[in-house]
């Protein structure tokens, strides 16, 4: 029976504790901390990272799909799946979609996949969340909505979680929604969309596909299901017909709301503690309910290496403010940095590089054997002419040659950290560093690689590769 | 059998603008400025000008913008752009040209207007289309990077780098102030030094040099002639470059040491029959655009032994009245650096040291001057070595 066959997941670095945002506006404090991503990370740098860590061990080569679900896509026009897709180095005869506009996307991207797997059109198919959504100032969401993202692998070898069953339903409710161009979430009254749509349809879709199964809420080993808060998530499990212990944290104290990947943020936190036998029950809202049940397998003990929700909660560092918070969100206008332009983008370029720039391939020199970075036609050491062959970087360690903290170079997060690095096996190259500590960058030190934004410039979002110092 | 450059080729005139915040000039004020100056000490007149080579960066493209300011009645100009070493490259090619007997007298200038940018530190608009994709560095925090590493090999702590680095720089202030066309004419303390603001760590402002405008000119001619023009010519020994950009992809360049400078040097000692540099040659300007460079460049040039040039600093060697003094004029650091120009204001230097006509910061009997001039930064750099002499 096909199914879950591993996972992985993404929490920001950093988290803004409420009560910094309550104090900067003088309202009360919802309690708890969010996770709040950096300035160079967005939906689809966070999916590619909870892909990275769902991936762990496994052959890219074999996946047949790539879905990428998110709201807060950085376009509306440009798929973000296959961003995400080049910068795993999987194969572009794949399938990509990327699934939107409702907090329930992810979970219709897995019964999408699932659908493509039992017609056979697919044998292995990667699906991704994130979001990063922001609530207006002083408001309710500001201090409720977190960053985050979560990977599921289906397939129908080395299952961990075979797919039971799944209930879907929708409804056109007006609760929550952005219109183009909106910044913020919108919502009509908190008392009738909270009764009305989360409070009816989240039970609705998990009673519906209990029934289809014939189970009852006490063969439930865990429920995962979404939580625009902890008091809401709470009071629902009576609802639910289930015990406080069957109830799985929805991460709303220490990761937030996170809007399209908190369901299956919430199943892979699940998943982390399940043992074989284990039938855990995953919901997700947003315009009506989806639900599926799973049943973990004893291959689940395969894929505990995995950061997961768990060790990501742990590596964690809070932000140094609330400015930095409004900063890295592009919520202040600062003074501009008094340094020259951006030279515009060539994308004709960008797309001659793709290979060393999404999935940041090298070279190897087939004659002497040496790695380089970026990839060479003349080889640096013997000279041979074209006798090269590709070498992935990415998932590399590498370790600090030499390093700067450069005050001069516009940063949302200065300094600028620039680290000059020898990957493991060979190759050279110079990032920049993210997610560091000034103070703790070392010649010597050991870094890993991580996928992010490295400028907006006139409607371009530009990834590549940072350092970063190990996490987890 | 090439033959080489020494002693075909001297100058016999040469101009230099004051470099600095030149609010009050455009980039052909200053050119007019530093050409007139040259004609002047070569008792020339501009049509007696036969081919030029004319070196900026930013400031104009082809050899246009130098005809238009100078009116040079359709003499061949070219321009030359070699990044931060352009005008020694713009004399290099000159002295070739008069060597070869193509032409009498040739001009080589160059210029820079970099505070019309609106900003401190280098950089302008336009510039080669590309995937954008690289880390945002700056020059101070490309040139960082070596300081850090240094400190790291050979086991200096942080206070003791910035230390040896810091005294570099309280030497060019020194310089500076004995010298009225210096950008910056004022002492500092190595305790100012070490405290002031960091622009990109271990580099503090003071670490840093000037950014400046201005311009600088020389009149060449083949030697035999050169006692015509004046009675104290100054010969070239030699003109050297080295290229390298291979540094960012082999990971065996260690960070601490610019190769092209030191291949640079090797040819250039050759070329001028150095046998032994730090006893031989009797002054340098060297490209100390941050004080790590000067540092390291000390090492590259074999002025001091690998790893050792922290003795030397501490010692005074490099000093005015030490053993090699090492920019009397005040450097990129105090003098300024207009990039387009600097190269043949180190030349200005030591042609107006080897007349004996550097007034208070005068080197007693130089004998041979070297001047290095860097284009680019590490590991990609883009190196000159002169060596100048009576």
């Amino acid at each position: 029976m096909a199914g879950i066959t591993s996972y992985g997941a993404y929490i920001p670095l950093h988290r803004l504790p409420r009560t910094q945002i309550a104090a900067a506006w003088g309202v009360p404090p919802q309690g708890g901390e969010k996770a709040v991503r950096n300035f160079d990370e967005d939906s689809i740098t966070m999916a590619t990272t909870a892909a990275i860590d769902c991936l762990n061990g496994i052959d890219r080569s074999k996946i047949d799909g790539l879905y990428f679900a998110t709201t807060t896509s950085p376009y509306t026009e440009r798929q973000g799946s296959t961003i995400i897709a080049s910068a795993l180095d999987l194969r572009s005869d794949i399938r990509t979609a990327d699934f939107t506009n409702s907090l329930r996307c992810g979970m219709e991207a897995v019964a999408a996949a699932m659908d493509a797997i039992n017609a056979g059109a697919a044998n292995s198919i990667l699906v991704t969340v994130a979001d990063t959504r922001i609530g207006a100032a002083q408001g309710d969401f500001e201090q409720s909505f977190g960053d985050g993202a979560a990977a599921l692998l289906l397939g129908k070898d080395n299952v961990i979680a075979t797919m039971e069953g799944s209930y879907t339903m929708t409804a056109p409710i007006m609760d929550r929604w952005r219109a183009q161009g909106d910044t913020f979430v919108r919502a009509w009254e908190d008392r009738w969309t909270l009764d009305e749509g989360y409070t009816k349809m989240l039970p609705q879709a998990a009673a519906g596909v209990l029934k289809k199964l014939n189970l009852e809420p006490k063969d439930l080993a865990k429920a995962a299901y979404y939580g625009p808060n902890g008091r809401r998530h709470g009071a629902l499990a009576r609802r639910l017909g289930l015990d406080a212990a069957q109830v799985q944290d929805c991460l709303f104290d220490t990761v937030g709301d996170t809007g399209a990947a908190q369901s299956m943020m919430t199943l892979v936190a699940a998943l982390e503690e399940a043992k074989a036998g284990d039938k855990i029950l995953c919901v997700g809202y947003g315009n009506g309910a989806d639900a599926f049940v799973v049943q973990v397998t004893n291959a689940i003990e395969k894929v505990r290496d995995r950061l997961g929700i768990k060790r990501h909660l742990e590596a964690k560092r809070p932000i140094p403010s609330f400015a930095k918070y409004l900063r890295w969100r592009e919520l202040v206008t600062l003074e501009s940095a008094a340094r020259p332009e951006r030279i515009p983008t060539s994308i004709s370029a960008l797309w001659r590089d793709t290979m060393s720039i999404l999935p940041l391939y090298g070279s190897k020199c087939k004659a002497c054997g040496t790695q380089q970075y970026p990839p060479q036609r003349v080889c640096i050491f013997c000279h041979e002419k074209d006798q090269m062959e590709p070498v992935r970087m990415s998932d590399k360690k590498a370790t600090i040659f030499t390093f700067t903290h450069d005050n001069l170079a516009a940063s949302a997060d200065p300094p600028n950290t620039v680290t000059v690095v020898d990957f493991d096996g060979g190759g050279r190259g110079i990032f920049n560093m993210t997610d560091r500590e000034p103070e703790e960058v070392q010649v010597g030190q050991t870094v890993e690689m991580t996928f992010r934004k490295l400028y907006f410039d006139r409607g371009l979002h530009n990834y590549y590769w940072k350092t970063m110092p190990a996490r987890g | 059998m090439a033959v080489g450059i020494k002693d075909r080729v001297a100058i016999v005139g040469m101009g230099c603008t004051k470099f600095g915040e030149n609010w009050e000039m455009s980039a052909d004020d200053m050119l007019v400025e530093a050409a007139y100056e040259a004609y002047e000490d070569a008792g020339i007149e501009p049509k007696d000008i036969e081919a030029i080579w004319y070196g900026t960066v930013w400031s104009g493209e082809t050899g246009g913008p130098l005809a238009g300011a100078l009116k040079l009645q359709y003499a061949p100009i070219t321009r030359v752009e070699n990044a931060c070493a352009t005008a020694s490259d713009a004399l290099r090619n000159a002295s070739y040209a008069v060597a070869s007997g193509v032409c009498d007298i040739a001009l080589a200038i160059g210029v820079e207007k970099l505070k019309d940018s609106g900003f401190s530190g280098l950089g302008a608009a336009g510039g080669i289309m590309t995937s954008g994709i690289r880390p945002d560095t700056t020059a101070p925090g490309n040139f960082a990077m070596m300081a850090t590493k240094y400190f790291s090999r050979y086991g200096l702590s942080p206070d003791e780098g910035k230390r040896m680095i810091g005294m570099v720089s309280v030497k060019s202030h020194h310089n500076g102030t004995l010298n009225p066309r210096a950008h910056f004419q004022r002492e500092v303390s190595l305790e100012t030094v070490l405290k002031a603001p960091i622009i990109a760590w271990p580099l503090g402002l003071y670490d840093c040099c000037g950014v400046s405008d201005g311009s600088a000119a020389a009149i060449v001619v083949r030697a035999e002639d050169a006692k015509k023009f004046r009675p104290d010519p100054v010969r070239i020994k030699a003109l050297q470059m080295s290229v390298g950009n291979e540094g960012l992809v082999r990971s065996d360049y260690d960070y601490t040491h610019v190769e092209s400078t030191y291949q640079a040097g090797l040819r250039a000692y050759e070329e001028a029959g150095v046998k032994n540099p730090r006893e031989e040659i009797g002054m340098a300007e060297v490209h100390d655009c941050f004080s790590i460079t000067e540092a390291v460049t000390m090492e590259d040039l074999q002025f001091s032994p690998r790893g050792k040039v922290k003795e030397d600093i501490e010692s005074g060697f490099f000093n005015l009245d030490g053993g090699l003094p090492v920019q009397p004029d005040g450097g990129l650091k105090c003098f300024g650096h207009p990039i387009g120009a600097s190269g043949l204001r180190m030349i200005y230097e030591m042609y107006k040291q080897l007349q004996g006509k550097a007034g208070p910061r005068q080197i007693k009997n130089p004998k041979l001057g070297l001047t290095h001039n860097l284009g680019g930064g590490p590991p990609a750099c883009t190196i000159f070595v002169g060596i100048v002499g009576e």
